[in-house]
């Protein structure tokens, strides 16, 4: 059962506060992972492979140069889940 | 300007290690007398033939944030550790160029280990094998690479001068503080921090080095097994942590007033050519590193008080180190108060270089050379004055140190420091 924008949401914060720290609530769809979460390149490849496993999505390597924010990632999975 | 032959001084030490989470609870615990090694409660242990080590007295993720952390091989959260303490007891705080008044450009790390990321390495197979490629992290190799304690410091203080990583086993330690009073001896950098670490309580390397037989077996006495000098030694303990010093051309030192625990002279070096793993059981090589350092430094041996002895409490290894004193100083080793800190904090392999600096630097900046513990029967081919049992005030007046660190592979080092 495809997952709605708010559990995307909801996940991804569960994934980023586990990798950068980051406080949940502070995980919201205009912010940058690089700019305001403190996730650099190699962290994200991290984010990427847990939301992968936790939405049933597959992410490229080439696609995921195009999640810049959290909104990006939340479009992606929306889009992509089965 | 010429730069060359400045002199260097010691403004800064950091700890972490089996005997204390810092350089302060660590001296303490020497000059108590205390062992760090303890029985290992790992399931894995209990299949090995060696079931103890020198484990750190903190844990360094209760220091350090977990987002931090999980970035960072142990080795190298011990190295920050160490290296933030050592910074901040020179009186700095955070970067350089930003809240620290220090030149970005001019300051450095050289800060070692003698096996690397080596726990890193085989979590990550073990995420391989168990859940696939996917799922290694990319983390892995700035983790586990040798250079990444030094890389790591160096980014937490903004240090551009260089950031080196000599590997030299078990010499890898004193070789970075040695290579770092090159750096300011010959203009590169103005402040070094220098040092070493490491974490390998782990069953692979554990098992490597008792099947090399080069580990004490006394599973049943933890805290006496390492016992230099003793008659009943038979291997080195395991131990893991980190220490580094802060070095400072004594220019720069003194024109912010910094507070100095003694001078550092410099290194002697060498090489055994005899044997991979095994002592050269004359000291043939360690005096010709002694040698050097009198060569490559104004070192004064009358002046020499005390030795922080590499010692690991191996059957050979103990004696030779003695044999080149004996042969290098002749009568002056009549004067030396020798030290073997290894009997208490076990062997930090990469990292031992850096506690004996920092142990040697607080034994003369406070004229106390801490003890050698496990003695109960001294070797009688023992000809030198081993501190047994209880600290020994040291003389007053000018006098110097020497600090040696020996690896398998043949290296040696001996660094030479003197009160200021």
């Amino acid at each position: 059962m495809a997952a709605s924008r708010e559990e995307i949401i909801a996940g991804l914060a569960e994934i980023v506060n586990e990798i950068a720290g980051i406080p949940n609530d502070e995980v919201t769809e205009e912010k940058s992972f690089t700019d305001d979460l403190d996730v650099d390149s190699l962290s994200m490849v991290e984010v990427v492979v847990a939301a992968e496993e936790r939405f049933g999505v597959k992410i490229p390597d080439d696609d995921v140069k195009g999640l810049k924010t959290v909104g990006d990632a939340v479009d992606y999975i929306a889009a992509h889940q089965s | 300007m010429n730069a060359t032959n400045r002199a260097v001084v010691v403004t800064g030490v950091g700890a972490t290690t089996p005997l204390g989470g810092d350089s302060a609870t660590t001296w303490e615990a020497m000059l108590a007398g205390e062992s760090g090694a303890r029985s290992l409660t790992q399931e894995w242990a209990a299949e090995l033939p060696v079931t103890f080590a020198a484990t750190a007295a903190v844990e360094p993720t209760e220091i350090l944030p977990r987002p931090q952390a999980r970035k960072l091989d142990r080795s190298a959260q011990f190295g920050l550790i160490a290296a933030r303490e050592a910074w901040a007891d020179a009186g700095f705080q955070g970067r350089a160029g930003e809240d620290a008044p220090v030149d970005p450009d001019r300051l450095g790390v050289v800060l070692a280990s003698g096996i690397g990321g080596v726990t890193t390495l085989m979590d990550q197979y073990d995420v391989l094998k168990e859940k696939g490629a996917r799922k290694v992290s990319p983390h892995t190799v700035p983790m586990l690479m040798p250079n990444s304690p030094s890389a790591n410091v160096s980014l937490d203080v903004g240090a551009r001068a260089g950031s080196h990583t000599p590997v030299s086993a078990c010499a890898s330690g004193a070789e970075a503080v040695g290579y770092a009073v090159e750096m300011i001896r010959t203009g590169r950098a103005d402040i070094v921090l220098a040092g070493g670490t490491e974490a390998c309580v782990h069953p692979l390397p554990i098992a490597a080095f008792a099947n090399m037989m080069a580990m004490s077996k006394n599973n049943d006495s933890p805290a006496t097994a390492s016992r230099p000098f003793d008659t009943d030694r038979n291997g080195f303990v395991l131990g893991e942590g980190a220490g580094l010093v802060v070095l400072e051309s004594a220019d720069h030192a003194a024109r912010r007033g910094a507070r100095v625990y003694c001078e550092i002279l410099g290194q002697g070096l060498s090489a055994d050519a005899h044997h991979i793993a095994q002592p050269e059981p004359t000291g043939r090589g360690i005096a010709v590193a002694m040698r050097h350092l009198l060569e490559n430094t104004d070192l004064k041996p009358e002046q020499l008080a005390h030795v922080n002895a590499h010692a690991t409490s191996t059957p050979q290894g103990d004696l030779a180190e003695l044999k080149a004193l004996r042969e290098v100083f002749g009568d002056n080793l009549d004067q030396m108060a020798i030290s073997a800190t290894k009997s208490m904090t076990g062997h930090l392999l990469g990292g031992a270089g850096g506690v004996a600096t920092v142990a040697t630097a607080l034994a003369l900046h406070h004229r106390t050379a801490p003890p050698t513990i496990n003695v109960d029967h001294l070797d009688p081919e023992v000809d030198a004055d081993i501190v047994i049992g209880k600290p020994r005030e040291l003389p007053s007046g000018t006098i110097a140190a020497l600090s040696d660190s020996f690896g398998f592979g043949g290296h040696n080092v001996v660094l030479a420091m003197r009160t200021v």
